[in-house]
């Protein structure tokens, strides 16, 4: 296994990004009593005029935050991404629906934020945010490519719901590489004609994990980490079931709606061939340690190189 | 037909929760996470209620006519998990899978897991809702089960907390009792810095509730809370009790780093001191 001890929570880049925006009197900070999971207590520390703090009442940050980017600010909002859910008709009908620039950040996204349990992992936001005209829906892997996508959303004109997840992971990215990332472009992190993996979030390293097993039984995969599930890189995807003529797909959400539910739904209108989706199996989740939870639910690299191997058989 | 409470005098309970502080700190430094600080303020109240008064059946968790206990802030769970083991639902080492994987003590209290915990809570202001449900669904039956829900004072931040408030009161719902954790603190930090709450005793009764105020770490008091709470059938009754966040800690005692944090070893010996 990767070490840990080097790698950065992707938590921890949205707050470095807060950080490296005080310096512009539009953004403007909402947190509902979880600044210090969120991280966007990095800003408030920095910039207290700017912080408006909201109590636990995600209902009424969505709305306060609405109103404040029609009078020119650019407010970013951030709690858990479970309790985002609980504003999701707020941001459906106050924020999407009039197109009004909200960031969302939703933290301890997924299983992997481990031992709370089933009732603060969060397997369905990007699913449920992917079904909203006129929403941007991203989830970055690491720090550095959070900070770097943060940062772009600054100069973005659409809403947008970001989840972040709450564990450090392996970097992926240096300061260097996440410079070419673009909100809405896949990113290449290895080359192969056999398989594609696309893979966001935490599950990048089980996928590049999974590339490198699959690569020493002469399979080799191309490895994408689709950071930005709407607008979805669909050019990028076609491109990969041409090439490759197999995907999977690995994300820390249910199989159903999220990264997994957007590439099926796009291979199937566009360029048909074997799909597997790895993820949460449509059940809850649980206490437990983030990797042993992963392992439990067949969400390790071992098990994306079986599918890989399954999208194979089934070309 | 079981009795209600377990038939314990003020000492014997003042004993009995201190027994539950000392797992509360055992469970959360074993694992090296979750929540002390609402756990430790809540237990004498929770104590009160499993040992003065609530009637249920721990040979039969699932009986139909036991009173409901809605821990609407869920995070609580390790003082829910130790009061349950002294009630006699949990034994000792179901305690020491708090968090941990297949165990009945997940991180948030949860009815699927957990044998006597009636609400699948870790969601903030969703128990007072549940606890309409199930005082209603008594009165249907015919029944005199009563419905006991305890909240967070930042829970209260929470819009469906005041929707609950109007709707206990509009249907006059006598067999539900609500108790408020006054602890002053939430996540970040004091209720006074993130979202004042002023005079909560003030706003529930200015919705037309029964409101009583204790200290609700004088097990007296918490005790007379309760028996008045039964007594008001008229519609719902709140015990807005004031208590410390980390009460019986001393670093942990009206400290926002406890809320959500584990003690370190030395500090684990001195809370087994100062519990002794
Ligand atoms: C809807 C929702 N929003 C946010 C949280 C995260 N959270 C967990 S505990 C907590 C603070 C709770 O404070 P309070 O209700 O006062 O509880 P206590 O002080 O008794 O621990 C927060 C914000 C949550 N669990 N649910
Ligand atoms: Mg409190």
């Amino acid at each position: 296994m990767s070490a840990p001890s080097g790698g950065g929570a992707s938590r921890d880049g949205y707050g470095a990004a807060l950080l490296e925006m005080v310096g512009d009197d539009r953004v403007v900070v909402l947190e509902a009593d979880l600044g210090k999971s969120t991280k966007s207590c990095m800003f408030r520390a920095e910039k207290p005029s700017h912080t408006v703090s909201l109590g636990i009442a995600e209902q009424n940050m969505m709305l306060v935050a609405a109103g404040m980017s029609t009078s020119g600010y650019i407010p970013f909002a951030s709690t858990f991404a479970i309790f985002s859910e609980r504003g999701f008709e707020q941001v459906r009908n106050g924020i999407a629906r009039p197109n009004i620039v909200v960031h969302l950040c939703g933290s301890h996204g997924g299983i992997h934020t481990g031992t709370d349990g089933s009732s603060a992992q969060s397997i369905e936001d990007l699913a449920i945010y992917r079904t909203l005209p006129n929403m941007t829906v991203m989830h970055p892997c690491d720090d550095i490519s959070a900070k770097a996508l943060t940062l772009a959303l600054r100069h973005h004109e659409r809403p947008s719901y970001m989840r972040t997840a709450r564990n450090k992971v392996s970097r992926a990215y240096t300061e260097e590489s996440a410079a070419q990332l673009r909100i809405g472009k896949g990113h290449i992190h290895r080359t192969g004609d056999d398989v594609a993996i696309i893979a966001c979030g935490v599950l990048l390293n089980e996928a590049l994990d999974a590339a490198e097993s699959l690569s020493q039984q002469g399979i080799e995969a191309t490895v994408v980490d689709m950071h930005t599930i709407k607008p979805l890189d669909t050019e990028l995807i076609v491109d990969l079931a041409k090439r490759c003529g197999a995907i999977v797909t690995a994300e820390d959400h249910s199989i159903i709606g999220g990264l997994g539910g957007a590439v099926a739904e796009c291979i199937v209108s566009e360029y048909p061939v074997p799909v597997e989706r790895i993820g949460v199996q449509d059940r809850f989740g649980e206490s437990g340690g983030s990797d042993e939870l992963l392992e439990m639910l067949h969400m390790k690299a071992n098990d994306i190189s079986k599918a890989a191997q399954r999208a194979i058989s089934r070309r | 037909m079981a009795e209600r409470g377990m038939g314990l005098d003020i000492a014997e309970l003042e004993m009995m929760a201190k027994r539950c502080r000392r797992n509360i700190v055992r469970m959360v430094y074993g694992i090296g996470a979750g929540h002390p600080g609402g756990s430790l303020s809540a237990i004498d109240m929770l104590t009160g209620l499993y040992g003065h008064r609530l009637r249920v059946d721990t040979n039969d968790s699932t009986w139909g006519n036991r009173d409901r206990f809605i821990m609407s802030k869920g995070h609580a769970s390790p003082g829910v998990y130790s009061i349950l083991h002294e009630r006699g639902f949990l034994t000792e080492s179901d305690l020491w899978t708090y968090r941990k994987l297949g165990g009945s003590c997940q991180g948030h209290v949860d009815m699927k897991w957990c044998p006597g915990v009636d609400f699948s809570a870790g969601s903030l202001g969703m128990g007072l809702s549940f606890g309409i449900g199930c005082a209603l669904a008594a009165t249907l039956d015919d029944s005199d089960r009563t419905a006991w829900v305890m909240l967070g004072d930042g829970e209260l931040q929470e819009g469906q907390i005041w929707e609950g408030v109007m709707a206990a009161v509009h249907h006059e719902i006598g067999n539900l009792n609500v108790i408020v954790d006054r602890n002053g603190i939430q996540n970040d930090d004091f209720c006074e810095s993130q979202m004042r709450m002023f005079d909560v005793a003030e706003k529930f009764a200015a919705f037309g509730w029964a409101v009583m105020e204790i200290d609700g770490h004088d097990m007296q008091q918490v005790v007379n809370a309760i028996d008045w709470a039964d007594q008001v059938i008229d519609g719902p009754a709140c015990i807005v009790m004031h208590t410390i966040k980390g009460k019986g800690v001393s670093y942990m005692e009206n400290n926002p780093k406890f809320h959500g944090a584990a003690p370190n070893e030395e500090q684990f010996n001195l809370a087994m001191e100062e519990l002794s």
